[in-house]
C-alpha cells in the first residue's frame, strides 16, 4: 500500500512535469518533452514500482496451488529470469508454439498456480483504480535483461512462419482509413503532430522502440506492454480489438522484436 | 509469381472463407486470414468487417521488399477511385474554412473508442503543416501551408483539391492519406470546408 501510494505520488509529479515540458515544447516545437521530462528525473523511473511489485508477484505462492512463479520458465530454464526477456518471443516445445513475454507469463500462472485464463486475464491491463498483475511482472522480468543485447533468432520453422504472419499484418491496410502499422512506422523521420516516429521496419527504429517496452507511459501513469501498446496502435488504425495474446499479436511482436535485434534492452523504459 | 504476392490473395480469399482455411500457422501461410479472425474481436463501432480489404488495400499491402505495383495496376486504380468520385450536385467546392479549420484540428472519429453520434474529423494536422499559428502538424504528408496562394483559387483547382480530399488513390495509388469522401469519413460539406481552408484566400493558409 505504501509502495502503491508513493506510486500515485510520483505519477502526479509526473503529470506536472510533463505539463511544464509543454510549454517549452510549444516554443520549439522539435523539443521532445519526454526526454525533458526524463533529464529531470534523472536514473528515477516511476516503473521501479512496478518493478517491486512484480518481484514480489514472482515469488509469492498464489493461486489454487498455491505456489510462486518460481519454477516458471521463460525460455531459458525453470526459474531463469535474468536475460529471458531479451530472448523472447520464442518458440516454447512445452507449448507448442510461439509466446511472447505476457503470453508466457499467461501461460505459467495458468499451468503452474492454477489459476483459471480468464481470471488472470481480467485485469491484463491496470486502468486506475485495478492493477493488472501482467505489468508489473513484465516489468520486473524486463528490468532483469536490462543492458543485455536483444536475440531474437528465427531458429525454427515456427518462429519464421510468426516473422512473416508478423511482417504480413505489419503492411496489411485495412479499415475506413486504410491504416497499416507501416503508414505511420514504415518510414524514417517523419512524426505525427510533434511526436516522431519510429520506422520498425528497420533495425535502428525498431531498436529504439522496442527496447524501452515495457514502458512507463508518462500521460497515463501506468508501465504498459508491448501487448497494450499494439492493441492500441489497431485503435487508433480504426480496426477492431487486437486480442491479449492472440497469434497476430504474438507474430507482430517476433516481427519488431526480431527487426530491433542488436538493441540493448533499456527495460522498463519511459514514454509520453 | 512472387511469394509475398501470392499471400496477399490468399488474405482476402482467407477472410471471405475462414472455415477453410487451416488453423493457425501450421503447415502453410493460408491461414493468415483465419488468424486475423482469430486474433481480433469487435468492438464498439470498429465491426470485424473492418478487416476486409477491399481491392485498393489488397493492392496496397505489399511490403516494400515484394513487388511494386504493375503500370497496369497502377492505371486501374487510379482509374477505378477516380471514378468513385462524387462531385456536389451544386457545383461549389468552397465551404466555410473556420469549420475546415476544426475538422483539420480534429482526430476523433471511427476508432473504437469514439462515439459515432459525434462528427468524424479528418485530422489533417495529424501529418500536414497547413496554417502557421498551427506548429502541432505532422511530415507524414506534404506541407500544405500557402496551398491556395500558390495555386490559386480556380475552378479545376477547387475541383481537383475536393477529388483529392474525396479519393487521394484517384492521383496517387497507395496514398498514404485516407479516402475521406470514398469511405465516408467526411461528408460533402465537411470535404468543401476543407476545401476552404486549403483555398480561401482568407483562409489562414494562405496567410504569410
Amino acid at each position: 500500500m505504501i509502495a502503491r501510494h508513493r506510486t500515485r505520488a510520483i505519477a502526479g509529479l509526473a503529470f506536472a512535469a510533463l505539463t511544464a515540458a509543454s510549454s517549452i515544447v510549444l516554443a520549439q516545437p522539435e523539443d521532445d518533452p519526454v526526454a525533458e521530462y526524463r533529464a529531470m528525473m534523472g536514473d528515477d523511473n516511476p516503473a521501479e514500482f512496478w518493478v517491486m511489485r512484480g518481484e514480489a508477484l514472482w515469488t509469492t505462492p498464489r493461486g489454487p496451488a498455491s505456489v510462486s512463479l518460481e519454477q516458471c520458465d521463460l525460455g531459458m530454464g525453470p526459474g531463469v529470469v535474468k536475460g529471458a526477456y531479451a530472448h523472447l518471443p520464442r518458440y516454447f516445445a512445452d507449448a507448442g508454439e510461439v509466446m511472447d513475454l505476457e503470453t508466457r507469463l499467461l501461460h505459467c500462472m495458468v499451468t503452474l498456480q492454477g489459476i483459471p485464463r480468464e481470471e488472470a486475464l481480467k485485469q491484463r491491463f491496470g486502468d486506475g483504480a485495478r492493477e493488472s498483475d501482467f505489468e508489473a511482472l513484465a516489468a520486473f522480468v524486463a528490468e532483469e535483461s536490462r543492458g543485455q543485447m536483444l536475440d531474437v533468432p528465427l531458429d525454427n520453422p515456427a518462429m519464421e512462419k510468426a516473422y512473416a504472419l508478423g511482417k504480413e499484418m505489419f503492411f496489411y491496410r485495412a479499415g475506413t482509413h486504410d491504416f497499416s502499422c507501416a503508414t505511420c512506422h514504415g518510414q524514417t523521420g517523419v512524426r505525427i503532430r510533434l511526436q516522431q516516429l519510429p520506422n520498425i521496419s528497420e533495425a535502428e527504429g525498431a531498436r529504439a522502440a522496442y527496447s524501452g517496452w515495457p514502458a512507463y507511459r508518462v500521460s497515463q501513469g501506468e508501465v504498459r506492454t508491448m501487448q497494450w501498446r499494439l492493441q492500441d496502435c489497431f485503435r487508433q488504425q480504426r480496426l477492431p480489438q487486437l486480442e491479449f495474446g492472440s497469434e497476430a499479436s504474438i507474430a507482430l511482436t517476433t516481427y519488431i522484436a526480431h527487426n530491433a535485434n542488436g538493441a540493448v534492452m533499456d527495460a522498463p523504459g519511459m514514454k509520453r | 509469381m512472387n511469394r509475398a504476392f501470392t499471400l496477399a490473395g490468399l488474405i482476402g480469399a482467407a477472410i471471405m472463407l475462414p472455415a477453410l482455411a487451416s488453423a493457425g500457422l501450421a503447415g502453410t501461410n493460408d491461414g493468415a486470414g483465419a488468424v486475423l479472425q482469430q486474433s481480433f474481436t469487435a468492438k464498439g463501432q470498429a465491426g470485424m468487417d473492418r478487416l476486409d480489404q477491399d481491392e485498393v488495400q489488397r493492392l496496397c499491402s505489399r511490403a516494400p521488399d515484394g513487388p511494386a505495383l504493375s503500370e497496369k495496376e497502377y492505371a486501374e486504380i487510379m482509374a477505378s477511385q477516380e471514378a468513385s468520385v462524387r462531385y456536389p450536385a451544386d457545383g461549389q467546392y468552397l465551404g466555410d474554412w473556420r469549420a475546415g479549420e476544426k475538422i483539420a484540428q480534429n482526430g476523433k472519429g471511427f476508432q473504437s473508442s469514439d462515439d459515432p453520434a459525434q462528427p468524424s474529423g479528418g485530422n489533417c494536422y495529424a501529418c500536414h503543416q497547413l496554417a502557421r499559428g498551427e506548429v502541432s502538424y505532422g511530415t507524414i504528408g506534404p506541407s500544405l501551408y500557402l496551398y491556395g496562394k500558390l495555386r490559386g483559387n480556380d475552378a479545376e483547382t477547387q475541383r481537383y483539391t475536393y477529388a483529392k480530399i474525396y479519393n487521394s488513390n484517384a492521383f496517387l495509388p497507395c496514398s498514404s492519406m485516407p479516402r475521406f469522401g470514398h469511405k465516408g469519413i467526411l461528408d460533402e460539406q465537411q470535404i468543401k470546408d476543407v476545401v476552404a481552408l486549403l483555398l480561401d484566400p482568407q483562409s489562414p493558409v494562405n496567410a504569410e
